[in-house]
């Protein structure tokens, strides 16, 4: 009974998971590779052929490599903000946490009807004279100003996540070791750089990666701000399924998708793992 | 003051003088903190204030070009239309259900795991934490497309079970890993005092575990809810006419009037302004520390 009482309890979770993880993965690789006479890269010739593919490839990675370190650097200046016990700290607590239950699709629409042609940005820049007409910022041919509004979009979005870690992060460390250092004379920035950052190094790299995998898996704010004129790889799952319906193509980004995040998921996990095994 | 320092002066010491600088330094410091903290807030707040105030406007409010801050005219036209819109209001109905049998699911299924990772020591245990991390980490909803045609063949495509079983898959990673922790914070001295007194394991775990950890569970279901509501791919490949809020709303923005994507920008947000209210206590140790 001893021995087998844990697995009873867990195997309905694994059952699950395999049924509903591991099973329409054997598939999604099975149907990305067969056509009507075996096995085929003709959905893959096809994928590739795709302007909107390479595209949406090199938007996804921008949109990572440009949102998720402005991030983490926001979030630690938050966690610092929180930290200087301000007034109304509760207050300002719980509305820089409100984007952490918003959908992705909410966010777009959010910004929506301030990027708009004639949403609140433009109204503002026109009445203040600064511009003519305001400017076309979801405009298709501005591929520039169409990545900072979906990148603005995200970091409202996204930030409170890493934000929340970071402060959990920052809660475990003893406030003595900063009176320490604050003691011996070290300024701000000296006590930030050696003392509060290498502390905060474990709940850093963890946001880090999480958000690389979140950050992977947008693509409702970029279809609520522009359609398909701003394309990121999972809105290509969405457009060759819903849209295009071709599930074997869908399932072939799906892949792309899914071997990207398993490299930063194989990292995560190294992250996530060491510290425990060294306590 | 003045009879106190009068000793000093008449012994004929001068005081230095107050040096007064580290505490404008201090002062200084308090006010750029209080201003970096407003405008990080003002950015967070400022674009749910706006779409709130386009929501409210009138249709000829909304039209208006430049835009002043506050509309011109104030009318609930625009939510009406979007609530009024087709298929709105069944999709509300089917975002509700799938949640709450997400909530139940996950934690009829997951709970049971996170006991056993809280509880036992046993061969594998690493193991399996490690695939739960896994599962955790991979985007499976970009699986749903496979899903779909799996449940094409099973009979259940299009169907509020179908998007329930995504969301449940989706949500139980999580699940097991906050359950564990709740789990662990309750002691197992009160467990072995039950059983002690005559109860079975499984009527400790009930009569005593459950009762302490229910108010974590109630904060973990409604994370698991959250997470529901606003997951929008996999609704949307394995729905066409039973959608849920956000794959209707997704689906119905290419045709959408500028007002529609007003309102249900909007209505979608309501619900996270309570959520996070109401979770206000759990969120550093929800989604800051169990769930990193």
């Amino acid at each position: 009974m001893r021995l087998r009482s844990p697995w009873l309890l867990l195997l309905p979770s694994i059952v699950l998971m395999v049924a509903l993880f591991g099973w329409p993965l054997v598939q999604g690789v099975l149907s990305a590779f067969t056509g009507a006479d075996g096995f085929t890269l003709a959905h893959w010739e096809r994928l590739f052929g795709d302007p909107y593919f390479l595209r949406a490839l090199r938007n996804t990675l921008l949109l990572i490599v440009i949102v998720v370190p402005v991030q983490v650097v926001l979030a630690v200046g938050m966690a610092l903000l929180m930290q200087a016990r301000p007034r109304f700290a509760s207050g300002h607590f719980y509305l820089w946490c409100v984007p952490l239950a918003i959908s992705e699709l909410a966010a777009g629409l959010v910004w929506l009807s301030i990027f708009d042609n004639r949403g609140y940005l433009n109204s503002l820049l026109v009445s203040l004279g600064l511009s003519e007409n305001g400017v076309q910022w979801l405009n298709y041919e501005n591929t520039a100003t169409m990545l900072l509004t979906v990148v603005i979009a995200e970091l409202w979005r996204a930030t409170s996540l890493v934000f929340v870690i970071v402060v959990a992060g920052v809660q475990m460390i003893p406030r003595e070791y900063d009176e320490a250092a604050q003691v011996f004379g070290a300024t701000f920035w000296q006590r930030l750089r050696h003392v509060t950052l290498p502390l905060l190094g474990p709940s850093l790299q963890v946001a880090l990666i999480l958000r690389t995998i979140l950050a992977l898996q947008a693509f409702a704010v970029a279809q609520a701000l522009t359609g398909r004129d701003f394309p990121l790889l999972v809105g290509e799952t969405y457009e060759w399924y819903v849209v295009l319906q071709n599930p074997a193509v869908a399932s072939a980004v799906a892949l792309v998708v899914l071997v990207i995040s398993l490299g930063t998921a194989v990292l995560y996990l190294r992250t996530v793992r060491q510290p425990e095994g060294a306590r | 003051m003045s009879t106190e320092t009068r000793p000093a002066e008449a012994a004929g010491r001068t005081l230095p003088p107050v040096d007064t600088a580290p505490l404008k330094r201090r002062r200084r410091q308090a006010a750029w903190v209080q201003a970096a903290c407003i405008a990080v807030t003002l950015f967070m707040a400022l674009p749910i204030v706006l779409i709130g105030l386009s929501a409210i406007s009138s249709r000829d409010a909304l039209a208006e070009f430049p835009k002043p801050f506050l509309p011109s005219e104030y009318s609930f036209e625009t939510l009406l239309a979007f609530f009024e819109a087709t298929g709105t209001i069944p999709a509300l109905g089917n975002s509700v259900l799938v949640g709450v049998y997400t909530v139940f699911w996950s934690l009829v299924v997951g709970a049971p795991a996170g006991y056993a990772l809280a509880r036992h020591a046993f061969r594998g245990k690493n193991s399996y934490q490690v695939f739960i991390l896994l599962v955790r980490a991979l985007p499976i909803v970009v699986l749903s497309v496979p899903l779909a045609t799996m449940f094409l063949r099973l009979d259940v495509y299009d169907t509020v079970f179908a998007v329930t079983l995504v969301h449940t898959t989706l949500a139980l990673p999580t699940t097991v890993l906050i359950t564990a922790s709740i789990f662990v914070a309750v002691p197992t001295d009160l467990e072995e005092a039950a059983q002690v007194f005559g109860c079975t394991r499984w009527q400790a775990a009930r009569k005593v575990v459950v009762p302490l950890a229910l108010p974590g569970l109630a904060a973990s279901s409604i994370f698991t809810f959250v997470l529901s509501w606003n997951e929008i791919l996999g609704a949307t490949v394995v729905t066409l006419s039973h959608r849920t809020l956000p794959a209707q709303v997704l689906t119905a923005l290419d045709e959408a009037s500028t007002a529609y994507r007003f309102a249900g920008g909007f209505a979608l947000i309501l619900p996270a302004l309570v959520f996070i209210a109401v979770m206000r206590r759990y969120l550093v140790n929800m989604w800051g520390t169990t769930l990193r």
